[in-house]
């Protein structure tokens, strides 16, 4: 057994004798008879550390899909991650730190955190951002309660653009919140809104789940003329090419961070993005970094406007956020600083490169045919004569993570059964092209 | 005051735990990203694609194309690391010492945990990739569930949950699927006021309302007052045990059957289930649903404020309610997703905060059954050495054999020489020790909750102890309470203007006033 506690057993004696009692089982005097585990754990013994490092490596080495060059997204993409990037966030003074409480000793976490927070800003084109949330669906699950804060509706137009896990997520929470969710159909890759209604907010996604701009200057439009808030979901990659949801007149943005310098974890740790407007920080949820100074006027940074929060306001709270993703908002800043103004830009144009070849190498293969209008950054979706599911599996044989089958949120719409690609900047010509070369066996 | 002689050698005979009297570089501001940039500087490089090099332009629509590029921070990599080295030298952190954040659990972190996540099989897999891609994964999560059931004493769980609080909602949403396809609506949920603040919260996103038990001369939940607060309406009850004073809640038979009488459902708040691995199970207690915080029990590291992850396990009747997909082992022997029946949907974007599951696994195995209990004794075991030191020199409101962690409180020194919690805390820096939780629970006055974990020498508890006496004694002498208001002095930065931050909110450094 690995040993992680440091008591020797004449210590133990000691201390024992020190508190007043006889033996280890007699400091759970308060825990009735009857209830004591009799006989221990049922769990193995403990391990050694090299053995424990062996049992995980097997399970690791029987996940295939880690190996397989990847062309699957879907919210979760495959960039490249710099060993600046890693050694830093990896840097134990943040990696074992507890939420800055104490701000004296904590100032590493706080600006790290400032900064994250002014990167975001920039990317949204909003006023405020928070320290983070869990993951992009929880993102939008708090934003969807801000908008019904703010506004005393109940109703929530939902994009059926926006990743269909968020929207079953959404759905979960509305059961104890009790919004409503009403969601708004796509018609050529954009969203339909509905003609009326009261909602406290549309939702809506761009690039959406299969990679077409939506039309945000409508989506303001419909949001305007019911009075209701926008809260766009952004990929914050997408920012290197396309204007902000900022200057297209969101109130929320939210998002996945996981892009920039996360691995992909088979799914988390991740990082969810929440930007808002200087007039809605009160209904802010999560932690907020400001800018402050200590008793000689110097620098510091600080955790501000605590009273919106749960341990302060309790049942009052608008959000029970606690614990949330700080390391992950840590290595985005680390990982948006490497990459700095120019390689945002670049980040973004060579995403948009692969998939504009990688798209025109798969429509060039007979039966294959675009399943929605064309792409702007990184995904897009086909439809393809072999099941997507099945094509998946052929083509892993051949070495490639082929995508992700579009299915559950799409079901009875022309989109469900195709396959939605994603191309990120370390995929090259190369790769694509035995891509498309394995494609067009496999679909044959 | 004891003299710099003796502190030194007190220091030398400090084992791990506990700081060197300098631990943090610099008493200069740090820079912002911002302030070191430069234009036209870089570090990024990309991979070499051969792929045809269209401009933006010719990709992106002009409509929606940006004129100029964000502008970031333009940094060389050299300033990179350095910047982001000199912050984590601005940062206390467990690996620099020992941490008693009372409720908190900030244990040491193995490093063979951070290997495990590392292991490219295990960072590189994609999260929608087929179950036939991921089975190594499916079989770790699956096999995660079953020791944290074993653990809980529970059927079933989820490992969805991103944090302790996301593991209350979805206990709470558990809760009311269950009452709903029971035929009842049912509105208020019982919290002690002694209970973590995420719990109220939570309750109310949960659609119910809350309902205040109070905590009896013994710290512990009021019998007679429980009782005459539960009805027909009570959906259930949420507990910390021990709660959050570092006391079990000796009537938890008596609550459950109570609580089960009137048909709710007991929830139980994993925060401190450290203090009990191996000795009892909340499934025993009669919980119906219980929480965990690994980032709390099973040392996965807190990175400063997250991730962490908040399983939550079922009795039996609930699981097929639990959010979906769940992964299984079928029985071919092969790992797959399923989703239960009555299942309340998802809870996270994908499967959970896995990466810090699988840390979580890898501690559950380099421990065993028998190593966990050994957590739980010497966490219990520390916990009480150090009540039992400081009762000399602090309040101890409640002072009986406590669990893992005690409450401890300035109500006296403060009376006597004008010495609070915060005092103590900002003193405590100064000393290379990270402060206890103060002012929580909110049921006592001057409150320091102090959680030392089984992880702090016997050693560190000693220097702990000095360092608290250290403080209570110099309160006492002439210009002393002067000295705790002004510590601390030897950190990054002096006290925080924390009222000047909110009133002038300065959220990034794009909103800093003109002069600075």
């Amino acid at each position: 057994m690995a040993g992680y506690v440091p008591h020797t057993d004449e210590e133990i004696d000691a201390m024992l004798a020190f508190v007043g009692v006889a033996s280890l089982d007699e400091l759970y005097g308060a825990v009735p008879g009857a209830l004591r585990l009799a006989g221990g754990l049922d769990l193995a013994p403990g391990l050694s550390e090299p053995d424990v490092l062996a049992a995980v490596s097997g399970l690791a080495g029987r996940n295939r899909a880690a190996e397989l060059v990847c062309f699957a997204g879907a919210g979760a993409y495959d960039h490249e991650i710099p060993a600046a990037t890693r050694a830093l966030a990896g840097r134990s003074e943040f990696v074992t730190a507890y939420t800055p409480y104490q701000p004296e000793v904590s100032q590493g976490v706080l600006q790290a955190l400032f900064e994250y927070q002014t990167l975001l800003c920039r990317l949204s084109g909003m006023e405020i951002s928070n320290a983070s949330l869990y993951d992009g669906a929880n993102a939008c699950v708090e934003a969807a309660n801000l908008a019904v804060a703010a506004t005393g509706r109940q109703q929530l137009w939902v994009s059926q653009g926006l990743h269909p896990h968020w929207r079953q997520t959404l759905a979960t929470f509305a059961a104890g919140t009790g919004h409503e969710m009403v969601e708004a159909p796509l018609a050529d890759g954009t969203t339909r809104w509905p003609a009326d209604g009261e909602p406290a907010a549309v939702i809506v996604q761009s690039p959406n789940f299969l990679g077409c701009l939506e039309d945000l200057h409508g989506a303001r439009h419909a949001a305007d003329a019911a009075g209701a808030l926008m809260v766009v979901a952004r990929d914050p990659v997408a920012s290197g090419l396309l204007r902000t949801p900022g200057e297209l007149g969101a109130d929320v943005v939210v998002g996945e961070g996981q892009p920039f310098g996360i691995p992909l974890s088979y799914g988390g740790p991740y990082l969810g993005l929440f930007t808002t407007r200087q007039s809605l920080v009160r209904r802010l949820p999560g932690r907020l970094v400001g800018e402050t100074v200590d008793t000689e006027g110097r620098r510091a940074y600080v955790t501000t406007l605590r009273a919106r929060e749960q341990d302060i306001r309790r049942e009052k709270a608008s959000s029970n956020v606690c614990t949330n993703q700080t390391l992950m908002a840590v290595a985005a800043a680390i990982q948006l600083s490497w990459l700095g103004t120019a390689g945002l830009r670049e980040l973004a144009v060579r995403c948009a490169r692969g998939t504009r070849y990688c798209r025109e190498a798969l429509l060039a293969i007979d039966g294959v045919e675009p399943a929605a209008p064309a792409p702007v950054l990184r995904e897009f979706a086909v439809r393809t004569p072999v099941p997507p599911t099945a094509l998946v599996e052929r083509l892993a044989d051949e070495g490639f993570l082929a995508g992700v089958a579009v299915d559950e949120g799409f079901e009875g719409t022309d989109y469900q059964g195709s396959l939605l690609v994603a191309v990120t900047e370390r995929r090259t010509r190369a790769e694509i092209d035995a891509f498309a070369a394995a494609f067009e066996k496999a679909v044959r | 005051m004891t003299t710099s002689a003796e502190r030194r050698a007190s220091a030398l005979s400090a084992s791990g735990g506990r700081a060197s009297s300098a631990p943090l570089l610099g008493r200069d501001e740090e820079p912002t990203v911002f302030d070191l940039s430069r234009p036209g500087r870089r570090a990024h490089s990309f991979r070499t694609t051969a792929l045809p090099e269209w401009e933006a332009d010719e990709l992106v629509p002009s409509e929606h194309l940006r004129p100029e590029p964000v502008e970031l921070a333009e940094v060389s990599e050299r300033d990179l690391v350095a910047h982001f080295t000199r912050l984590s030298h601005r940062q206390y952190s467990v690996d620099l010492g020992a941490y008693p954040l009372g409720s908190c659990t900030m244990k040491y972190n193995p490093k063979v945990c951070d290997d495990v996540a590392a292991l490219a099989g295990l960072a590189r897999s994609h999260p929608a990739a087929p179950a036939l891609l991921v089975q190594g994964w499916l079989e770790l999560l699956v096999g995660l569930e079953d020791a944290l059931c074993r653990i809980t004493g529970m059927a079933a769980a989820t490992l969805q949950p991103a944090a302790g609080a996301a593991g209350e909602l979805t206990g709470l949403l558990l809760m009311r699927a269950w009452h709903e396809a029971q035929g009842q609506q049912r509105r208020r949920v019982i919290i002690p006021d002694s209970a973590h603040g995420t719990n109220p919260a939570s309750v109310t996103l949960g659609g119910f309302e809350v309902a205040t038990v109070p905590s009896d001369e013994r710290g512990c939940v009021d019998l007679a007052a429980l009782r005459s607060t539960l009805g027909p309406d009570v959906a259930g009850i949420m507990l910390t045990n021990p709660n959050t004073l570092g006391l079990f809640e000796e009537d938890i038979t008596e609550i459950a059957a109570a609580v089960h009488q009137v048909g709710g459902l007991l929830y139980y708040d994993g925060a401190n289930l450290n203090a009990i691995l191996g000795v009892t199970r909340p499934g025993d207690m009669g919980f119906d649903i219980v929480h965990m915080n690994l980032h709390k029990t099973f040392a996965t590291p807190h990175g400063g404020g997250g991730p962490g992850a908040g399983p939550v396990a079922v009795s039996e009747r609930l699981v097929p309610y639990l959010p979906g997909p769940r992964p299984v082992r079928r029985p071919d022997g092969q790992f797959d997703w399923e989703t239960p029946p009555r299942s309340i949907g998802r809870v996270h974007g994908w499967h959970g905060n896995a990466l810090v599951l699988a840390r979580a696994y890898a501690f559950i195995l380099a421990n065993g059954g028998d190593g966990l209990r050994r957590v739980a004794d010497c966490a219990v075991l520390n916990a009480n050495w150090l009540r039992r030191r400081l009762s000399a020199t602090y309040d101890v409101p409640f002072d009986r054999p406590s669990m893992h962690e005690f409450v401890a409180s300035t109500t006296s020194l403060r009376r006597q020489h004008g010495l609070r919690a915060v005092d103590v805390a900002k003193r405590l820096l100064e000393e290379g020790f990270h402060a206890p939780t103060v002012y929580f629970p909110l049921i006592v006055d001057e409150a320091l909750m102090i959680e030392p974990t089984e992880t702090e020498s016997l050693q560190t508890l000693e220097a702990l102890a000095e360092a608290f006496e250290r403080i209570a004694g110099e309160a006492a002498t002439a210009g002393g309470l002067e000295a705790a208001h002004a510590a601390p002095r030897t950190t990054p930065v002096s006290r925080v203007d924390e009222a000047r931050a909110a009133r002038q909110l300065i959220p990034t450094w794009d909103q800093r006033p003109a002069s600075e």
